[in-house]
């Protein structure tokens, strides 16, 4: 029961953290058509600004703050100098470009900060133990991570429903050129839904990186896993992004920490540790195979152009 | 058929003869390396190929297409561990199973289109690479070390490093023709119809997935012999053949060549592979280049290598 307690929040903090990666995904590509795959490279980003500025601060929310906005102000450049001039291009092209750019990134990272991994230390005060319900204690970084998240989420939910930018974002959304033709400065629009987009992956990254090391290629499969999200969800929808990110975090770590306990009781015990592993991993890929096929548009599809 | 004179097909001609005789050129030279070099880029020329065949004439964008390579490599080292040395079962077993693969996740897939086709073609070869990466009895992460090339007889010897590379010469110029047969028959007109306007073909009574799954399973197929061969090249086989970047890989060398051109693939598949040769040598963060190259290739030169050979005049 306490390690059902424990992996499901651990479960709903990768969830919540995949949400923030889906949603600048889905976002752009949402607005602008745009299939990045570079969006994980920016997410790697975010770890090696934030292991940087805190080192370099000496204080971790500061340095946070510091490798959020580097990471705005890195996806805004990347937008400005290349990828604008692949709006209204074919997807092929798109992908080819920023697999390109995955590359880039990689080598540039290997270059800057050398291919060993970086540790980025918690604050004392962040490592201590939380009692979330009597005799279950969670680790407050994790804590913390969910409440940052889906405070973000909400912020995000405001913005996009409740404001004039949002506004803007979901009528781009809807249809570029007539947003277009009413005067607004689309080209401004879209640096700002980037950089926004990159921001969130950058937050994604700088939380996610004391529980990992920051690596090079760090990027690469959550970015797989984003891409499955926002393709169960529907493509350009931010609830849809949201609800599959919970439920592939869910899924993914529950079927890690259970999924081999359960197949030792079906099948034979060497049969089962083969098993359970590849199964495992392949898990959210299957399930995403399941709702392509029963929904080729996704669970919670966007609105038709 | 006549082949006018293009800078395209003198391009094609140049590129063939300079592949026929350039097992004379190593021995000459005495440089082994271009020869090894070059099986490989034949090897991924094949499999470029084949991905060309779906993407460029059937309008079906697989990010997956990497997990052929991964399956026909496996088949022939599974087998090659399990005592079965012989390549006319080894070889044989390594198409019916990338058929096979396609059959299935072609059929599940092709129910999509756009941007869900090409996920859903990348979570199916995830599936594959997890599957593979768990094998602990065929080394699972490690990948697979293949002690004995595959034998077939007297007929041709694999570990020969210029028979070897003939071999591999052979099953590209044999993958090209087929391909090119194909796209030139009923079938690959439908095929093409099916990408141009897919209602329209359906209209005229065409049942348009039935077509597009032969062609998705063909490429598979063709693809897995260009596995075979890698496995048999490399003596190793490891989940990394099949990796989602891998499948990356081969559509810059198809887009880079030129979509769509039946030899276009084959060009891409080697300035890629000696670029990255080159420029590895040069400097040890080679892809800092070679990334933005990719970037600036499809901002200005749309078509490929071959696109832009077709704007050219001659004279």
């Amino acid at each position: 029961m306490l390690v059902l307690v424990e992996q499901s929040l651990n479960g709903l903090q990768f969830g919540l953290l995949l949400f923030l990666l889906a949603a600048g995904l889905t976002l752009v590509f949402g607005i602008m058509d745009f299939v990045n795959l570079a969006h994980g490279s920016l997410y790697m980003m975010g770890a090696y600004f934030a292991a940087t500025f805190v080192a370099w601060t000496g204080s971790f929310v500061l340095g946070a703050l510091l490798a959020l906005g580097a990471t705005l102000l890195l996806g805004m450049a990347l937008e400005f100098i290349a990828l604008r001039h692949l709006y209204g291009r074919d997807h092929l092209d798109q992908v080819l470009a920023t697999f390109g750019l995955i590359l880039f990134f990689n080598d540039a990272v290997r270059l800057i900060w050398g291919p060993a991994g970086l540790a980025l230390p918690l604050p004392a005060w962040l490592t201590v133990p939380v009692q979330i319900i009597p005799g279950v204690y969670y680790p407050a970084y994790r804590l913390s991570i969910i409440v940052a998240a889906l405070a973000v989420a909400a912020l995000l939910y405001v913005v996009v429903m409740r404001t004039r930018l949002g506004m803007l974002i979901r009528a781009g959304a809807s249809n570029r050129e007539m947003i277009g033709a009413l005067g607004i400065n689309i080209k401004l629009l879209f640096t700002l839904v980037f950089g926004l987009g990159a921001a969130l992956a950058g937050l994604a990254g700088l939380m996610q990186a004391p529980i990992l090391t920051v690596q090079i290629g760090m990027g690469e499969n959550i970015l797989i896993l984003a891409f499955v999200i926002i393709v169960i969800g529907g493509i350009g929808s931010i609830r849809g992004a949201f609800l599959a990110a919970i439920f592939v975090g869910m899924i993914d770590t529950l079927g890690r920490a259970f999924l081999p306990d359960l197949l030792r009781k079906v099948l034979s015990g060497a049969a089962a540790s083969t098993a359970a592993p590849a199964l495992s991993s392949m898990l959210i890929y299957l399930l995403m195979a399941i709702v392509l096929v029963v929904r080729p548009e996704g669970l919670f599809p966007a609105a038709r152009r | 058929m006549t082949f006018p004179i293009t800078p395209r097909n003198i391009v094609a001609a140049l590129v063939v003869a300079g592949l026929l005789l350039l097992p004379l050129y190593s021995q000459l030279t005495g440089n082994i390396f271009i020869l090894t070099l070059f099986t490989r880029i034949v090897i991924f020329a094949l499999a470029a190929s084949s991905l060309n065949l779906i993407m460029g004439y059937g309008g079906m964008m697989s990010f997956g297409h990497a997990a052929y390579l991964g399956i026909g490599g496996y088949a022939v080292g599974i087998l090659a561990f399990e005592g079965i040395g012989s390549g006319f079962i080894q070889w044989p077993v390594a198409l019916a199973v990338s058929a096979l693969f396609a059959l299935v996740i072609g059929a599940l897939s092709l129910r999509t289109r756009g941007v869900y086709f090409i996920m859903i073609t990348l979570a199916f070869a995830q599936m594959a690479y997890y599957i593979v990466s768990g094998m602990s009895r065929y080394g699972g992460d490690d990948g697979l070390t293949i002690y004995k090339r595959s034998n077939f007889g007297g007929l041709i010897n694999l570990s020969n490093r210029v028979q070897f590379y003939y071999l591999c010469l052979g099953c590209l110029f044999g993958g090209l023709y087929l391909i090119w047969r194909i796209i030139n028959s009923r079938f690959g007109l439908v095929v093409q119809g099916v990408r141009s306007n897919e209602q329209r073909m359906q209209a005229i009574g065409f049942h348009a997935n039935r077509y597009r799954l032969v062609c998705f399973v063909i490429a598979g197929t063709i693809c897995g012999l260009s596995g075979a061969l890698l496995a048999n090249n490399t003596d190793f086989v490891s989940p990394a053949v099949m990796y989602w970047t891998r499948s990356g890989d081969l559509m810059v060398m198809v887009i880079l060549g030129g979509m769509g051109s039946l030899f276009g693939p084959v060009i891409g598949a080697i300035v890629y592979l000696v670029l990255e040769e080159l420029l590895s040598q040069f400097t040890e963060y080679w892809a800092m280049i070679m990334g933005p190259l990719l970037l600036l290739i499809v901002l200005f030169a749309r078509g490929g290598i071959m696109g832009l050979l077709g704007r050219l005049r001659l004279g």
